[in-house]
């Protein structure tokens, strides 16, 4: 098993009348009713009489069932900031935006580098958890890049994939042992690429904007030089990699390139790189200061191409909750990280979908069974025989992203105050009912 | 003015003649007065609040508030709570607690007056907020020029050195335009902003460009920068290369320098101890510049006030256009 829930309350029996049912991986998109049996779908079809004892029915007309949501790349900051997130408000957070399974990131206080850090992490998601947790290990002792951590005994203890998020493995040489390690038990590396010399003191894009604000720049080749390498050492030692975060267009290129090689390569954009450019960081807002930053429009555009060719093959968050008073500082002393859980869907709907520049398949597929198959994670379907993964969404409802309503501890979201479509009213995680709208259900 | 002095982008070319011809007539020949005060702002209280070591602007800012005769408070970050870890936000509203009328703010950081503004009533002036912005220093520069040259547009300036860290340049690069000036930024490409260009300026490597100049503004090397980095091959190779002295001098050309300058690296010693800069008088117009600041963001805005509410009679700013007018 690799991942943890929480098995509290009953499954759930309840019809979901009048809904689209959209599932792009099992090529469903029809209208009609989809009962649930103690947490299984047993019937896509007409539910007329044939009512499971004591099924509630929600009447969801004009709403869209999609297969639940997996994100790869959450900071849940346990242990160590639980002031910040913890299981429980990070997998709430998750619910309420429609992800039934999270993989979470070991950069936490004490690092995720050894089995007994993964076990007792699992028994708190064993009791707070109202989504499916999956742990990433740290590939080096503490994440300093120096020794390799217990990657075996992780890998044994259930981690889903290693990394060193947040800091790139500046050393090669360790870099290739992770690589060779973590291939034993065919588990991908997901890389974060910088290159510390080039991202220097930078804070932001490099480019126009930064030179207009006297901000230190970050440049594109930070990254794409650290793609590079890495791509050449998995190509070498023909293992699993996962390209995180990717910000901008060389990345994609040597992502392309290597792939013709027969490179091993999943990787993976974010809802805000996807949707935002450096000219946002013009009123100096630390919500939108995050590593790797966001680039010019041109970046923007080929990130976006990619998502609809299929370069891209995921939608990961990078949900990276802090707490309101380090944000709260002039733009360079603040951290960096944005959060972005509960806002993924909604903002990707609005932005991207409804201004016909993705498909919704598209979105679905990068969001839902994309990713479940990188991490090789449970893949939600919505398929007779299936445990329930779904999310219920409102497509044709505007509302407003307001901060102060979130499931998350924390506030530090680049959307205040966008107006969206894609509310997310249920979702059901492991056949249990994990977030349910109260403000719109009735 | 704007309530607040943030940018250059805040002035109009109109805000900064008007502000300057404030400086020219009400306050320049001040100084050279036995009695250097006048009753302008008596009552307002100022609070100088610095984070970083300076010698001329906070002296200035000093001197010009106290002629003005505002109560003028200096914080230095070193000797207060910031030293025990209290944030800029939790100063500030600490500081606002007292009620001052301006707040002058040097920070290491792009944005801190900004900053401080969302949580002051006061009037903020940007003395400098990391490699963004330096206002008042960028308006004493055209007020000097203007000394100098009278009429601005057409001119040739070169912005000669480490444009890089530059706040300086930076205020300059917006501020000389504003006044019709052509501005050419002179430096190896290591000491140039990526993007640069997107500020209007143009963009030369050598020296070699200075020749059809009308000024050559130097920049301080900022040397304490360059310690952890390599920007540069070495910097006996940059003096040889970049460092201005009178051989770059000849048909009227004038250097200026914001100070303090690196004798013998960006400025022979030569061309710093000769007439042909204009060092000394931007300080002396420093001082008379940050006085009509002060002054203006006082007036104007309590004028603003007053339209705003309506009533007909300006009590304060009229008190206060009595005071500077007793001055005369």
């Amino acid at each position: 098993m690799t991942t943890t829930i929480a098995k509290r309350g009953t499954k759930a029996t309840l019809i979901i009348a009048d809904v689209r049912v959209f599932d792009p991986a099992s090529g469903i998109d029809i209208t009609t009713d989809v009962t649930v049996e103690k947490g299984v779908i047993t019937r896509i079809g007409p539910a007329g009489k044939s009512r499971p004892q004591g099924a509630q029915v929600i009447d969801a007309r004009g709403l869209l069932l999609l297969p639940g949501f997996v994100d790869l790349h959450t900071h849940l900051r346990s242990p160590g900031r639980e002031d910040e997130e913890d299981m429980a408000s990070g997998t709430r957070a998750a619910a309420a935006g429609g992800y039934v399974t999270i993989c979470a990131m070991p950069n936490t206080d004490p690092v995720v580098d050894n089995a007994a850090v993964i076990a007792s992490l699992a028994e708190v998601a064993e009791s707070d958890a109202v989504v499916r947790v999956a742990f990433v290990g740290a590939i080096s002792r503490g994440q300093k890049g120096e020794h390799l951590s217990d990657l075996w005994d992780m890998a044994g203890a259930g981690a889903v994939a290693f990394s060193d998020d947040g800091r790139p493995v500046t050393d090669s040489g360790i870099l290739r042992s992770a690589f060779q390690a973590a291939h034993m038990s065919d588990l991908p590396l997901s890389l974060h690429c910088e290159d510390p010399g080039l991202a220097g003191a930078g804070v932001m894009n490099e480019g126009e904007v930064s030179a207009r604000l006297g901000l230190a720049g970050i440049p594109c080749a930070s990254e794409s030089a650290d793609v590079a390498r890495n791509l050449e050492i998995a190509l070498y030692e023909n293992a699993r990699v996962h390209i995180a975060h990717i910000s901008c267009i060389r990345s994609l290129e040597l992502i392309s390139a290597a792939r013709v090689s027969g490179a091993r390569v999943t990787c993976e954009v974010t809802p805000h790189h996807l949707t935002l450019t450096d000219t946002n960081v013009a009123g100096l807002d630390s919500c939108f200061k995050m590593n790797p930053p966001l680039r010019g429009e041109d970046d923007r555009m080929a990130l976006v191409a990619a998502l609809v060719s299929g370069v891209i093959d995921c939608i990961a968050t990078d949900h990276a909750p802090h707490a309101a008073q380090e944000k709260d500082t002039p733009f360079e002393e603040a951290p960096f990280g944005v959060i972005g859980l509960e806002t993924a869907f909604p903002v990707l709907f609005t932005e991207l979908v409804e201004t016909g520049e993705v498909s919704l398949d598209v979105i679905v597929q990068a969001m839902s069974s994309n990713p479940a198959k990188a991490f090789g994670l449970p893949v939600p379907a919505i398929s007779v025989g299936e445990e329930a993964n779904l999310c219920l969404v409102d497509t044709l409802n505007e509302f407003e992203i307001d901060p102060a309503s979130f499931q998350s501890k924390s506030r530090n979201t680049p959307y205040a105050g966008r107006k969206v479509k894609g509310c997310v009213q249920m979702t059901l995680a492991a056949g249990r009912v994990a977030y349910r709208n109260e403000l719109t259900s009735s | 003015m704007n309530r607040h002095l943030l940018s250059m982008n805040d002035l109009d070319r109109e805000d900064i003649e008007s502000l300057l011809a404030t400086a020219r007539v009400d306050f320049l020949d001040l100084s050279k007065r036995d009695i250097k005060k006048v009753p302008t702002l008596r009552g307002r209280t100022v609070i100088d609040l610095f984070y970083e070591k300076s010698t001329r602007t906070s002296t200035s800012f000093e001197l010009a508030g106290k002629r003005l005769s505002a109560d003028v408070i200096n914080v230095k970050a070193d000797s207060s709570a910031v030293g025990k870890g209290e944030s800029l936000k939790d100063t500030t509203l600490t500081l606002n607690a007292y009620r001052p009328d301006i707040i002058v703010i040097r920070h290491p950081h792009v944005g801190a007056a900004a900053f401080v503004a969302r949580f002051t009533e006061a009037h903020v002036i940007n003395a400098g907020d990391g490699m963004g912005e330096h206002p008042t220093q960028c308006l004493l520069d055209i007020f000097s020029l203007q000394q100098e040259f009278g009429e601005l547009g057409g001119l040739k300036v070169a912005i000669v050195g480490d444009v890089l860290h530059s706040r300086v340049a930076r205020s300059n690069i917006i501020g000389f335009q504003k006044m019709g000036m052509k501005v050419t930024l002179v430096a190896p490409p290591a000491l140039l902003p990526r993007g640069v260009e997107a500020l209007g300026a143009g963009v030369a490597n050598s020296l070699d460009a200075l020749e059809d100049m009308d000024v050559i503004y130097l920049l301080r090397m900022q040397k304490e920068r360059h310690e952890d980095a390599n920007y540069l091959p070495s910097m006996r190779e940059y003096i040889a290369r970049y460092q201005v002295g009178l051989e770059h001098l000849g048909g009227g050309r004038k250097v200026l320098h914001p100070g303090p300058i690196n004798r013998g690296v960006e400025i022979s010693a030569a061309l710093a101890d000769s007439g042909e800069n204009l060092i000394l008088q931007q300080v002396e117009a420093g001082l008379a510049v940050r006085m009509a600041i002060m002054y203006r963001i006082i007036v104007d805005n309590a004028a603003a006030a007053v339209e705003a509410a309506g009533e007909t009679t300006a009590g304060a700013s009229e008190a206060e256009v009595k005071n500077i007018h007793a001055v005369g």
